[in-house]
């Protein structure tokens, strides 16, 4: 099994921010399930559980956050980004304020729980913020080192949208990445794919079986989602002439948008294709029964990958 | 003893038992927020709500929206149990295209009047259903069932400050007060103070009851219906878990499947109590 | 010790002049808000005259008093009193909601020097309080952290939440302060939306709950003093009672001047009435 990045993100929160006399947690409980009670009861004095009260915790984080500390504040990335809305934005983000944001369960990670636990507009949200690092992370190399940095060298605010799953792993132990730049998973001239969180090593495989059928494909982890790393996005265009970007969020506002908008302000006309949710809502079921029912599987990624160099090699044929 | 009052208390234990299978068959729900109301759910659907399951969206019936809305399992079951829909759909609950989803689904479900998940929420869908029912002249009543935690959301608040101005007395709501919550006790995460006292501030009629008595819950309700020119709030001391003694009082069953051993052994306890009250 | 009655009249006088000041500034600039600008004057003004730990050469430190204006609107009175603390020029509030100024409509932490947090959407200011007071207590300091919050904001839920928070994590040093001048934009609170026992919710949420004369300078330090000393694990509320647009007879009790622009004539006749205190 792999880890799932809640665990991980527990673990990491608790092991940086013990040393780290900075950083404070919040959470509206649901501790148990974001993993931040393991902070909690390493240092009970740091933490912060207001009961079921989300506005009142994020606009709190930003009374710590004018008072000098780093606050994290957890609760499901649907809560986060609806009733934490105006706090992120008219206090934190307007502010610019140190404070981080972890959306967990994002996606479709709620699965049992249903629709109303499922999130798939965190990213959408939180990039129309200005001034807010918006991340999402997909293994569990990539979550440890991304909360190392938030508290070690980040200045200002964050929101970080966390699986309650696991997959891969995709990185080796030690991996270093650059907050804003896309990291290269692996290289290949017929079509580039963006993804970002799980939707990564679901990518990979993607990849993998792609190449079995003699197609390159390179993959790249678009673990920021804001500020986008637009240079990577114009290359891979002009390197490989298709693009298809791969998100478990809506196509409305998510990575899908931000891809695309680079790819029309450049005028590079390229084929493309996002592969995300279609404006709907989702319902209860296992994670993985959602991720192939809302086409968002192993499957539907190479199905659109090779549509996308078909319609390449079609418009030069 | 009377026979409808055995009737009722046989039902909560039978609806208790659906909630239990379940979620055993799902290997995912919420067990122990449902068993705090079971007798409260059996009151209202079984005696109290004025409904016609054939005709789920009749204009006139009475209105329930379960604020609390991931203590859905025997929910369901109740509405299965009043003809809303096969009880063997039941196995369904959490599963894909299904129409029991984590949290309830009101375009999906028949006799669901209200979609919840989103905590404190519901109280205030309430309240805009009691402005329309009084505006439209309409006679029926809308109960809204909260959990004790749900009223650390600000939105509860502003909903009774609103309810309470407009004085609709066609608005019962009955808090599940189990004390317990999905991190912990209530007391010790946000602890919510004398309550009665804060929603007769809010100018409600507030009661206080036994909310495992089921004669209370049918007095409590029947004195808020009469009551005139003020909401009322039925505060309800519960058990969470109640009726399996090892749930009971244990928030770790907020959500969790019980194993082979322990779905037995809840089952065959659910079950005696049952007999109980044959 | 209460205040003595030469530095009451004092702070009245500098009341009359923030008053005035207001008034013809926001006249001037034909935009900003009036009427709760009046209403919390002598509150913003006894708070950052007497009571705050406040001033330009403690504005970095961690331990320094932070006052938070929840009710962000009356962001014209709160400028006039940072301006007279020394934070920026006076002149500077001719800017006051024009291009590239520092005084934007609502307060801007990142952009005015003096202003604790950014505010606007009401009902932010005291969850923000809260967690001041939960850091000031952190970092072992006895600061205080002032929240003033209008008293149509407290419709809002999130002040609620914010209240509970406040009791568990017993912020003693926090107070708040309500702006109780029972108007908001679309009319009279016991109109708009009725709050019944004021005194009664925030006691039951588990505040030390104190009433005072809003515009009563006296009464304010005193209540103030009050509540700072308490320490008794409880947050403190001060109920302060005041008169929307108080000082110019045709702006009190009403929700007219809540943001309307000031025309010449009703300028020229609020002159005369706030002239005419000041020289009297």
């Amino acid at each position: 099994m792999p880890e799932a990045l809640r665990d991980v993100y527990g673990e990491s929160l608790r092991r940086y921010g013990l040393a780290n006399d900075r950083v404070v947690v919040l959470d509206a409980d649901l501790a148990t399930s974001t993993k931040s009670v393991l902070f909690g009861k390493a240092c009970p004095d740091r933490f912060f559980d207001v009961g079921i009260a989300e506005a009142n915790m994020v606009s709190m984080a930003a009374g710590f956050a004018a008072c000098g500390y780093i606050p994290f504040v957890n609760t499901f990335a649907t809560f986060i980004a609806s009733i934490g809305a105006v706090s992120a934005k008219c206090l934190i983000g307007y502010s610019h304020l140190n404070v981080r944001l972890m959306g967990g369960n994002n996606g479709l990670t709620g699965g049992y729980d249903g629709a109303t636990h499922h999130c798939l507009d965190d990213i959408n949200v939180m990039r129309g913020i200005p001034g807010m690092l918006v991340t999402s992370p997909c293994d569990p190399v990539q979550m440890d080192w991304l909360v190392q940095t938030l508290i070690d060298d980040y200045r200002g605010p964050a929101y970080v949208s966390i699986s309650r799953m696991g997959a891969g792993p995709v990185y080796k132990a030690g991996e270093r990445f650059t907050l804003g730049k896309a990291k290269r998973v692996c290289a290949g001239a017929d079509a580039t794919v963006f993804a970002c969180g799980l939707s990564v090593p679901r990518a990979l495989e993607a990849v993998d079986r792609l190449r079995q059928e003699g197609l390159s494909i390179a993959l790249w982890d678009m673990f920021t989602l804001k500020p986008l790393d637009e240079e990577a996005v114009r290359d891979a265009a002009r390197e490989t002439g298709a693009i298809v970007a791969v998100e478990e969020h809506s196509v409305l506002g998510g990575l899908g948008t931000a891809v695309a908008e680079v790819l029309a302000e450049s005028g590079l006309a390229v084929p493309f294709r996002r592969v995300g949710i279609r404006d709907r809502y989702t319902e209860s079921g296992s994670y993985p029964q959602l991720v192939e029912a809302f086409g968002l599987g192993v499957d539907a990624i190479a199905d659109a990958v090779r549509q996308t160099v078909a319609r390449k090699k079609g418009a030069r044929g | 003893m009377t026979e409808e009052i055995r009737t009722l208390y046989r039902i909560s234990y039978q609806l208790r038992q659906k909630a239990v299978e379940m979620v055993y068959h799902a290997k995912t729900g919420h067990i122990a927020p449902g068993f705090s109301m079971a007798e409260i759910i059996a009151a209202l659907y079984f005696s109290l709500l004025r409904l016609n399951p054939d005709e789920p969206r009749w204009a006139d019936r009475d209105r329930f929206v379960l604020s609390k809305g991931h203590a859905c399992p025997l929910y369901y079951a109740a509405l299965a149990k009043r003809g809303y829909f096969p009880e063997a759909d039941l196995m369904e609950y959490r599963m894909l295209n299904s129409k029991l989803p984590g949290h309830p689904d009101m375009r999906k479900c028949p006799g669901v009047d209200m979609t919840t998940g989103s905590l404190g929420n519901g109280i205030a869908c309430a309240l805009g259903m009691a402005l329309i029912g009084r505006k439209d002249r309409r006679a029926h009543y809308v109960y809204a069932l909260a959990g004790d935690g749900e009223l650390q959301e600000g939105i509860a608040w502003e909903a009774a400050l609103y309810a309470g101005n407009a004085g609709l007395d066609h608005l019962i709501l009955i808090v599940d007060r189990n004390r317990l919550q999905s991190g912990g006790s209530v007391s010790e995460i946000q602890e919510l103070g004398d309550l009665a006292e804060k929603f007769r501030l809010n100018r409600w009629d507030t009661q206080t009851i036994d909310g495992h008595d089921i004669p209370a819950v049918l007095a409590a309700v029947e004195t808020a219906k009469r009551r005139a020119g003020a909401p009322s709030v039925i505060i309800a001391d519960t058990v969470k878990g109640k009726g399996v003694s090892f749930m009971e009082n244990q928030y770790l069953w907020h959500m969790k499947a019980p194993s082979d051993q322990e779905y037995a052994q809840a089952m065959a306890e659910l079950e005696s109590a049952v007999k109980r009250y044959a | 010790m209460s205040l003595t009655k030469d530095r009451v009249m004092e702070l009245e006088t500098l009341c009359r002049r923030f008053r005035t000041d207001t008034i013809a500034l926001l006249h001037r600039l034909q935009t900003g808000h009036a009427g709760g600008s009046l209403s919390v004057c002598e509150i913003l003004t006894v708070l950052y005259m007497e009571c705050a730990n406040i001033s330009v050469d403690n504005r970095c430190a961690p331990d320094r008093d932070r006052v938070v204006l929840s009710k962000g609107h009356a962001a014209p009175m709160l400028y006039r009193c940072l301006s007279e603390k020394g934070f920026f020029p006076l002149e500077e509030l001719e800017t006051l909601r024009q291009p590239g100024s520092r005084l934007q409509g609502h307060p801007s932490m990142g952009k005015t020097p003096g202003v604790e947090l950014s505010t606007g959407p009401l009902g932010l200011g005291l969850s923000a309080g809260v967690g001041m007071a939960c850091a000031n207590r952190l970092q072992g300091n006895g600061a205080c952290v002032f929240v003033v919050l209008g008293d149509g904001e407290l419709d809002e839920g999130t002040v609620w939440e914010a209240a509970m928070a406040a009791a568990k994590f017993r912020c003693d040093r926090l107070i708040a302060i309500v702006d109780w001048n029972k108007v908001q934009l679309d009319g009279m609170t016991r109109d708009v939306m009725p709050m019944g026992d004021l005194r009664g919710k925030w006691s039951t949420f588990g505040w030390n709950v104190l009433e005072c004369d809003g515009h009563d300078i006296a009464q304010l330090y005193d209540a103030i003093q009050t509540a700072k000393g308490l320490a008794d694990g409880k947050p403190c509320v001060i109920l302060a009672n005041t008169v929307k647009g108080k000082g110019v007879s045709f702006m009190e009790n009403t929700n007219l001047y809540h943001g309307k622009a000031i025309d010449d004539d009703e300028f020229s006749r609020a002159m005369l009435e706030l002239e005419g205190a000041e020289n009297a």
